[in-house]
């Protein structure tokens, strides 16, 4: 951990995904939830994913852990971790969900936060119950070890009374309180990244700052790389290093958070940044808006996902390939055929 | 403006017009047909209420008709083919006293064949209760038509007569009084659950408590104090609407209490708030809002409240509380069938079982495939 | 109206009221116990007072508990208020109180004050047609034979922007900004004068949220509709406002005009919601002091001013009495001992570009 302290951006990627595909096979049909989507979680960094829904982002990641469940599928692509102690790469894709690799993976090196904490804690086991229960798993700590652990914990997340907290139940807690519980619970194991799925979606304004604000806090103090997935653009300018913008299960447009709101290039960042409401417009000003609605995920668009609603539509070319990645350097690339055009 | 601009509308819109146009009822038959053995109950359950319809049509002979001589005769096996050569037809059975036991003893002679045909005159009845018929599904031909010539498809019980129609007959008997039984406890648990959930507060506990003491009441010690009460002057049919009265009197609680429970979370629904800020009156928001949402679940409820409809009855005219003899139910069957001279000498007359589970399971069957064909919004 | 242009609000007088809210109160009981003793009292709505005038757009904004969707109801008669005024000015008539009418002599007001909710996927009967729900006003209203409710939804699908050929479908066959197009249309069908949007926005993808708000300034431009628009976004309701009114656990702490407001915050709470929004501007990305603790329990609220547990501003007096709200500026009112002498941050007069 300490030779990641002088070296916070290292050239191999903690998490290389490369055309990640996940098909939904439903009675109704095949949902193409991902459909080759790339993106590179670097260590140390904050890497913001950020899509409307049907874009895929909470899919992508799960398919990392391998949380897909039937009758979802992961169906190709690759996701490539690399050690940071070890160095060694691996596909984690080469192992089963249910292997004790992706177990141990699960957890120990990588962490997951949901939407709603109250659907990922027990409502029958008490908070220190949980929490220690995951410390044990990924470690050799005795149980008195780890209790003191979880209760350190605890603290460091900001829940008032930690010892008091130990033994009561995840619905005695606030909003607030059982998402700061669920963080204590994913990083009491120390983990190199941690997956956060629109974590602050459902907590008031003032809350959420809290929340975020310990996030950032917690990264920077345990040198941990961090997934964030959000459909709020304000969310990702407070906290994304680097962004990467998806539609209709593919990554339409990755770069650094500064470059994708002062230039963002693909029509859809372009679109979605003009449109959205902000504090600081004049009020009962006609917003632009993007034409047309996300399509049904059974009805994608054959060609550019996007071409129906892009306002740079070239008839011919778009709604007849898809558009390969266009890479302007190590973080910035897009896939567009108006870029394509000028490589 | 919902079809984007670089899309034709056709494009668009193939998969989703499927989808879209289909009502609630279509989504909901959808959702069952992929149930597979929901599908086979419910052809099953269909089958029988067929039976219900026509019974005298598939009767083959009077099933009140007895005679002492022709008591505990096997089943007269049904045969398509003579050789090689298509014939329909049934071995004939001559029997005659043991002088030594005094019992009857049978013999299949296959020598002797009666000749059995589809479309066979028989006993005459009403079809569907007014026109006046005497053709059955399955009969002997009329060039057999001799008085000491009978087709027993399924044997005979101890008085002679013919289980095959018997059970026919019970089967119309006992699915008729569960249906009624049902219809009558919908009605009831309806409305006290509509009742219960909509108003809540006073009236909602006094049915509650109501529906708790009219659940702990024992059922077979009530049957029986009922049974005895019954005046013995009663006809049949009297006795018959009795009992479905008062089974269904203690039947209605499941429904209500799962009326109840839908009603009070409808309540709190935003569409309902909707009608009532759109100005809609409180009956209009019960009846055209709350209740339509319930038809589905209702069907399920139905058919699940059947088989116990069915259990009841027949338990209680087996334990000789309910319908006794000379009316048919498979209760009333069973009854006969209470010995160990049957499973030893007689095993044909356990046949009315069959019927009975099958029943139940065919109806449990759909019942489920309906409940959760019921609910499309569960998980959408 | 084309994008980027400004409504022209110049006809918004403050002349006729429309709505006059006066210390309107909703308390919900707490029973516990065997006995179902009530024990206490959740207050909701604390004694709220404010106008909405013809024409404007009102926003009660806040967080969860903040008491603006039980406003929203208990104007609606969805709920009944515990004590209160809310006095209604119709057409031609005199003033009436909504909230002590029956439930009856409501229902003549039904057609003129009509409702916008916030989940699209719950708020249309899924067993009926779109032509039987936004039918429905007109039909309990008796406004029209069975052809003129045809011809009138007809109208109205074009209004919100749906094809006609809609009208015989199903709800589940539309999208979230769809439905809430649908629900418009079925607010709009008795040609009301207040609209309550209660979150119409807020259960939908960002990309549609422009187009729906878009939908609704359109539509109060053309029918001169006054809206009273229920959010906790204050992008949203910056977007959309004349005026805003900002609440915490049932009381009002602060009202005035959007930008006003978000620029001059007279409200330590009110500047706490601003710095607590994030930002889509990296360049604005510095160190914030989020607000400490939680929002205060409306069960049991604190003694004095029920924020000053979380106020940085807090002094004595905000701990035993609890301030008023006092009009400091004409259209600007606050509920904060320290009003006068505060001088908070509100965000940067940056020209949007």
């Amino acid at each position: 951990m300490s030779t990641d302290q002088e070296n916070q951006v290292t050239e191999t990627p903690l998490l290389s995904v490369k055309d990640l595909t996940t098909h939904f096979f439903t009675s109704e049909g095949i949902v193409r939830a991902v459909e080759g989507a790339s993106f590179q979680i670097k260590a140390g960094r904050t890497l913001g994913i950020v899509g409307e829904s049907g874009c895929g982002k909470s899919v992508a990641a799960k398919s990392i852990l391998q949380l897909i469940d039937r009758p979802g599928r992961i169906v190709g692509g690759e996701v490539i971790y690399s050690s940071p102690q070890s160095g060694s790469s691996e596909n984690l894709l080469d192992f089963t969900p249910t292997s004790e690799r992706m177990r141990r993976f699960r957890g120990g090196v990588v962490s997951m936060i949901f939407q709603e904490p109250m659907t990922s804690f027990s409502p029958v086991h008490t908070i220190g119950n949980q929490i220690t229960e995951a410390i044990r798993i990924h470690s050799d700590l005795s149980k008195t070890e780890s209790s003191e652990l979880a209760v350190d914990w605890l603290q460091k997340v900001g829940i008032p009374n930690p010892e008091q907290s130990m033994n009561e139940y995840p619905d005695q807690f606030s909003g607030g309180q059982r998402q700061r519980a669920m963080i204590a619970m994913a990083l009491c194991t120390n983990p190199s990244m941690l997956i956060a799925d629109e974590p602050t979606t459902a907590l008031d304004v003032t809350t959420q700052a809290q929340i975020l604000e310990l996030l950032k806090e917690l990264a920077v103090q345990n040198n941990m790389a961090t997934l964030f997935i959000t459909h709020d653009l304000g969310v990702i300018a407070e906290i994304a290093d680097d962004v990467a913008v998806m539609y209709l299960g593919q990554v339409v447009e990755t770069a650094p958070v500064e470059e994708i709101f002062s230039d963002p290039k693909h029509p859809y960042t372009k679109a979605l940044m003009t449109s959205i409401p902000t504090i600081y417009a004049l009020p009962r000003q006609r917003l632009p808006s993007i034409s047309g609605a996300i399509p049904h995920p059974q009805n994608r668009p054959g060609g550019c996902p996007f071409h129906p609603r892009c306002p740079s539509f070239i008839e011919g070319i778009c709604n007849t390939g898809v558009p390969l990645l266009t890479e302007f350097n190590d973080s910035n690339n897009v896939r567009c055929f108006l870029y394509e055009a000028s490589q | 403006m919902t079809t984007p601009p670089n899309m034709t509308s056709t494009e668009y819109s193939e998969v989703e017009e499927r989808i879209s146009i289909a009502s609630q009822r279509q989504l909901i038959w959808w959702r069952f047909k992929r149930h597979k053995i929901a599908l086979i109950a419910t052809s099953i359950v269909i089958a029988f209420y067929l039976v219900v319809i026509f019974a005298d049509f598939l009767a083959t002979g009077n099933p009140s008709d007895s005679e002492a001589f022709r008591g505990l005769m096997p089943i007269q096996r049904l045969h398509f083919f003579d050789g090689l050569k298509p014939d329909m037809h049934v071995c004939a059975v001559s029997g005659e006293r043991d002088f030594k036991t005094f019992k009857r003893v049978y013999e299949t002679d296959c020598d002797n064949k009666i000749d059995v045909r589809f479309l066979a005159k028989g006993y005459g009845y009403r079809l569907f209760g007014f026109i006046p018929t005497d053709r059955h599904l399955i009969g002997m031909s009329d060039s057999s038509l001799k008085s000491e010539e009978y087709i027993f498809l399924l044997g005979t019980d101890k008085q002679g007569r013919d289980m095959y129609s018997r059970l026919i007959f019970a089967t119309r008997v006992s699915l008729s009084i569960s249906l009624i039984g049902v219809v009558l406890s919908i009605i009831l648990g309806i409305v006290l659950g509509a009742v219960s959930g909509y108003y809540g507060g006073l009236m909602d506990n006094i049915i509650q408590r109501l529906i708790e003491i009219v659940r702990s009441v024992p059922t077979i010690p009530l049957y029986m104090g009922m049974a005895a009460a019954f005046p013995p002057d009663w006809s049949i049919v009297r006795i018959y609407f009795a009992i479905t009265i008062i089974i269904s009197l203690f039947a209605w609680t499941d429904l209500a209490r799962v009326v109840r429970g839908r009603f009070l979370g409808l309540r709190y629904e935003e569409f309902v708030t909707a009608a009532k800020v759109a100005g809609a009156s409180e009956r209009r928001i019960i009846f055209r809002h709350m209740l339509p949402s319930f038809y589905s679940h209702i069907i399920a409820a139905a058919s699940l409240a059947l088989p116990l409809m069915i259990i009841s009855e027949t338990t209680l005219s087996f334990l000789g509380l309910g319908l006794r003899p000379p009316a048919i139910s498979w209760g009333v069957l069973l009854k006969d069938a209470q010995n160990v001279q049957t499973i030893a000498l007689s095993p044909w007359l356990l046949l009315p079982a069959v019927p009975v589970i099958v029943a139940i399971l065919s109806l449990n069957f759909m019942g489920d495939g309906l409940r959760d064909a019921a609910d499309p919004y569960s998980d959408s | 109206m084309n994008d980027g242009q400004t409504y022209d609000r110049q006809q918004i007088t403050q002349e006729e009221v429309l709505l006059d809210v006066r210390n309107l109160k909703k308390y919900f009981p707490i029973h516990k116990g065997f006995l179902r003793r009530e024990v206490g009292s959740v207050r909701a709505v604390d004694d709220v007072s404010f106008k909405i005038y013809k024409g404007e757009t009102v926003s009660l904004v806040g967080e969860s508990g903040c008491g603006k969707t039980t406003i929203s109801r208990c104007i609606v008669r969805a709920l009944d208020p515990t004590s209160g005024e809310i006095s209604y000015s119709g057409e031609d008539r005199d003033p009436v109180d909504l909230a002590t009418i029956s439930q009856s002599s409501f229902r003549s007001f039904r057609k003129e004050i009509q409702m916008i909710f916030q989940d699209p996927f719950s708020s249309l009967n899924p067993r009926m047609t779109i032509f039987e729900i936004i039918g429905e006003p007109l039909l309990v209203n008796n406004l029209g034979n069975r052809e003129e409710r045809q011809t009138r939804v007809s109208e109205l699908l074009s209004e919100v922007g749906l094809p006609q050929e809609y009208m015989q479908r199903f709800p589940h066959a539309f999208s979230g900004g769809q439905r809430q197009r649908i629900g418009i249309a079925r607010a709009l069908a008795p040609q009301p004068r207040l609209i309550i949007a209660d979150e119409p926005v807020s259960g939908l993808d960002v990309s549609v949220q422009a187009q729906v708000i878009n939908l609704m300034m359109d539509l109060q431009d053309r029918f001169e509709l006054t809206y009273l628009f229920v959010s906790h976004d204050l992008s949203v309701v910056n977007q959309i406002s004349d005026r805003v009114i900002v609440m915490y656990v049932g009381k009002i702490v602060e009202t005035g005009p959007p930008q006003e407001l978000f620029k001059n915050p007279k409200h330590p709470y009110t500047a706490a919601l601003i710095s607590s929004l994030p930002k889509p501007d990296p360049a604005q990305r510095t160190a914030r002091e989020a607000l400490e603790g939680e929002i205060a329990n409306p069960a049991s609220p604190p003694q004095g001013c029920y924020f000053h547990p979380r106020c940085p501003f807090a002094v004595e007096i905000c701990k035993t009495e609890a301030p008023e709200l006092k009009e400091i500026k004409p259209g600007r009112h606050v509920s904060c001992h320290r009003a006068e002498e505060l001088s908070l941050e509100g965000i940067p007069s940056i020209n949007e570009n």
